[in-house]
């Protein structure tokens, strides 16, 4: 398997709002499979929470994806779920939005980091 | 004595030795156990300290990216829905690697370029400028923060290994190694009890022999002050001097 796993690239997914999807489809991390489901998920003010949750899960199962990619705003709104995660493959990564600053004190592993570091006290 | 929280074992000489190597096993372990936390704890720091860098740095370069956007937007009109609706393959993937610190397997991703660009089109007719510099700054983008998300890995990975190191070192520390101390020292003290026990069965049997020595001294005194005993006393001694047994 781990074989497998070195010949056979990973994709990056992608949970965001519309422009981050654009720019990083633009980027070049887009991938369509065979049953026509793709790696990333737009967004808007409509999509309801249950949606992304769903959503989210599912790229946590597919064993094609390495690292998912999700706005800090919409990590915000299933929250439990992401640090219900704790397997360190597929990655996390939370990035900021066009529209939300990146707020280092809401990340799920900087908070766990918290008990050893105060994360300001590094940065400064 | 018995309240105490030790091994149930028998208290001998070969149980003495056998707690005396485990002791000693216990104790280079435990100093090995933390040689390794230590060495994990160092890379621990250095992998938080990186983490916090990226993250920062990748505010800036996700700024940078939005802000490219919204450029190529102006300059090519909504291109939101063409880019969504033309996704085919990647470009872009990731490979990963093995990094090994102190026994501990850490994922290291990589990300390489891989068929063509699926968006070399787009901007053709007017931004196309624009859409270059938005592609390559998300392209930078994702290039740090697949960096990032290795440091992440190694993190949550290392976070859990030194948790586990570390629960190991104390229990040896303040468990396996107090509970060897103390079968040892009641081992030692059994087996102290039990030699001034044989100690004092030697005297006593010593104390026996000469009262009983005594007494047949007292009785062959008598008789031989009555005279009967003369004989008797030298049954076995025949005066045969040149017998060898």
């Amino acid at each position: 398997m781990a074989l497998q796993a070195a010949v056979k690239g990973k994709l990056i997914s992608v949970i965001g709002d519309e422009d981050t999807c654009v720019g990083f489809l633009l980027g070049g991390i887009g991938e369509i499979n065979k049953n026509r489901h793709p790696n990333f998920m737009v967004v808007d003010k409509n999509t309801a929470v249950s949606e992304i949750e769903e959503c989210f899960k599912r790229f946590v199962k597919r064993d094609d994806i390495d690292i998912i990619l999700i706005n800090q705003n919409i990590a915000e709104m299933i929250r439990h779920v992401i640090d219900a995660h704790i397997a360190p493959v597929p990655s996390i990564l939370e990035i900021p939005s066009k529209d939300h600053p990146y707020d280092a004190s809401k990340d799920s592993i900087l908070r766990r980091a918290k008990g050893m570091f105060n994360p300001d006290d590094l940065v400064h | 004595m018995s309240g105490k929280d030790r091994l149930p074992i028998f208290p001998s000489r070969g149980a003495q030795m056998l707690i005396k190597g485990r002791l000693a096993g216990a104790q280079k372990g435990h100093g090995l156990l933390k040689k390794k936390a230590d060495a994990l704890q160092v890379r621990f720091r250095m992998i938080l300290s990186k983490i916090i860098e990226t993250k920062t740095l990748m505010g800036e370069v996700m700024k940078e990216a939005a802000f490219s956007l919204a450029e190529a937007k102006f300059t090519t009109g909504d291109f939101n829905q063409v880019v969504l609706q033309n996704v085919t393959k990647a470009q872009i993937k990731i490979r990963s690697k093995k990094d090994n610190v102190a026994g501990v397997t850490l994922p290291i991703f990589e990300s390489y370029q891989d068929g063509s660009d699926t968006y070399e089109l787009a901007g053709l007719a007017r931004g196309g400028q624009q859409l270059a510099k938005l592609k390559k700054n998300f392209q930078s983008a994702v290039k740090l923060l697949v960096e990032l998300a290795s440091l992440q890995t190694s993190f949550v990975t290392l976070d859990e290994v030194i948790k586990i190191t570390n629960r190991r070192v104390n229990a040896i520390e303040h468990v396996i190694i107090p509970r060897l101390e103390r079968t040892l020292a009641y081992i030692i003290s059994e087996l102290d009890e039990l030699e001034r026990e044989e100690f004092y069965r030697l005297k006593k049997i010593q104390d026996k022999k000469k009262i009983i020595k005594e007494k047949a001294e007292a009785r062959k005194a008598a008789l031989l002050g009555n005279n009967i005993l003369h004989d008797i006393a030298n049954l076995l001694d025949e005066g045969d001097e040149d017998l060898l047994f």
